[in-house]
């Protein structure tokens, strides 16, 4: 039982069934998502589509402009997240989200440019373009699915794939050293930090908001599980059971520092906000010093 | 009854599944704040079992099933919000009571 206090002054929040009719489907959120879509290709129990949900309702929560927000994807499960939204969005090759993304904010700076990729496809492939994009301070904003190995080919191991937990590749367990994104995207530059699981969607959605409206590299991870290819072959469960692990573990902290936060197979997940810094964007710093320089009048020789 | 009754108002929700959408991942049954949820025992066209509802009094409209389907399955639509009773404000009472001395 949930009690409200009546405020007499403040509008109406209900949602009531007529807003159906501003989308095309069954679904209040289906105005955001292209028609004839959903069902989405997704396993039961991928935490992807709850990575969509989230962003769909940062949408809707933080007044988005359709016709100013662009997502950019790359290969991956998630990366099919660009062909559901109804918006400008792009599906790019493999590993190049981010110079796509970045192509386009410095084409036109007046739109909010997102990139919702996995981890295969960003820190693998992609992964000098991540940190030259952070370092840059280039003003996008990132959204990783985190799901420890490549869910789309088959669940070969990849840059994130925890420590002795078994792929298709990595039989016989994990002998690598995985990245800590978070870490990593804080050593690189990024003035946004955020890590929150699948379970976490509230703030996830905030997180979103938040990083879209700030100006600058920023970076939210989201753990996702993968029940078909990471959970089944490391013992996890279903997806349920790894939701609830993540309920179990998963330690919301502001104070960590980002070096311990990295990510076993099984035991504790840091989550929260770990970065949240002002520094001039990429456009700034070029506007600043390249193109007024470029602008000022030229010395003559002889005065 | 509390001298601010006629300033409270009990929220209540609607649950509304699209079943043909559910894919059975059970998120929005396991999660679901108030019990509201569980499974059903029909199957849907791709052999999934959707949830039901299990007592519409229950919804509080917190919007959490609708923000962890990943399958855009399950929404919550607001109800009218009904006055706070004595009833009410009874079983909250005897809730706590029973709380404490469990503990």
């Amino acid at each position: 039982m949930k009690i409200r206090f009546i405020d007499a002054e403040a509008p109406p929040a209900s949602r009531i069934l007529e807003n159906l009719a501003a989308g095309h489907g069954d679904h209040p959120l289906d105005r955001y998502l292209k028609k004839g879509r959903i069902p989405h290709i997704w396993c039961s129990g991928c935490g992807n589509g709850i990575l969509l949900t989230a962003f769909v309702k940062a949408m809707e929560k933080g007044n988005f402009d359709t016709k100013k927000t662009v997502v950019v994807s790359g290969i991956g499960c998630i990366g099919r997240a660009a062909g559901y939204l109804d918006l400008d969005t792009y599906h790019t090759t493999h590993g190049r989200a981010i110079p796509f993304a970045t192509g386009l904010k410095l084409a036109n700076p007046k739109l909010n440019v997102v990139v919702i990729s996995g981890d295969g496809d960003l820190f693998a492939i992609g992964g000098n373009h991540f940190i030259h994009a952070a370092r840059r301070n280039v003003d996008i904003t990132l959204i990783c699915s985190n799901n420890f190995n490549y869910g789309m080919t088959g669940g070969q191991g990849g840059p994130t794939t925890p420590l002795e937990s078994k792929t298709t590749t990595t039989p016989y367990g994990c002998s690598e050293h995985p990245f800590n994104l978070v870490y990593l995207a804080k050593a690189s530059g990024a003035v946004y930090v955020a890590r929150w699981t699948a379970l976490h969607t509230h703030e996830l959605r905030d997180s979103i908001i938040h990083s879209v409206n700030k100006p600058g590299f920023c970076f939210v991870e989201a753990i996702t599980p993968c029940p078909t290819a990471h959970g089944r072959r490391n013992k996890l469960g279903d997806g349920l059971s790894m939701m609830k692990s993540y309920r179990d573990n998963s330690v919301l902290t502001t104070e960590l520092d980002p070096e311990d936060t990295a990510i076993g197979l099984k035991g504790k997940i840091a989550v929260g906000e770990f970065v949240n810094i002002d520094k001039p964007t990429f456009m700034d710093m070029y506007d600043e010093c390249a193109i007024c320089r470029a602008n000022a009048p030229k010395k003559s020789k002889k005065s | 009854m509390p001298l601010d009754a006629g300033r409270r108002e009990i929220v209540l929700g609607k649950v509304n599944i699209i079943s043909h959408r559910c894919k059975g991942c059970r998120y929005c049954i396991e999660f679901c704040p108030s019990n509201t949820l569980a499974e059903s025992e029909d199957f849907n066209e791709k052999g999934y079992h959707p949830p039901y509802v299990k007592s519409d009094a229950k919804c509080v409209n917190c919007n959490y099933c609708e923000t962890i389907c990943p399958e855009f399955a399950i929404f919550v639509t607001e109800l009218e919000p009904r006055n706070l009773l004595s009833e009410d404000v009874v079983k909250t009472q005897s809730r706590a009571r029973r709380r404490t001395r469990r503990e």
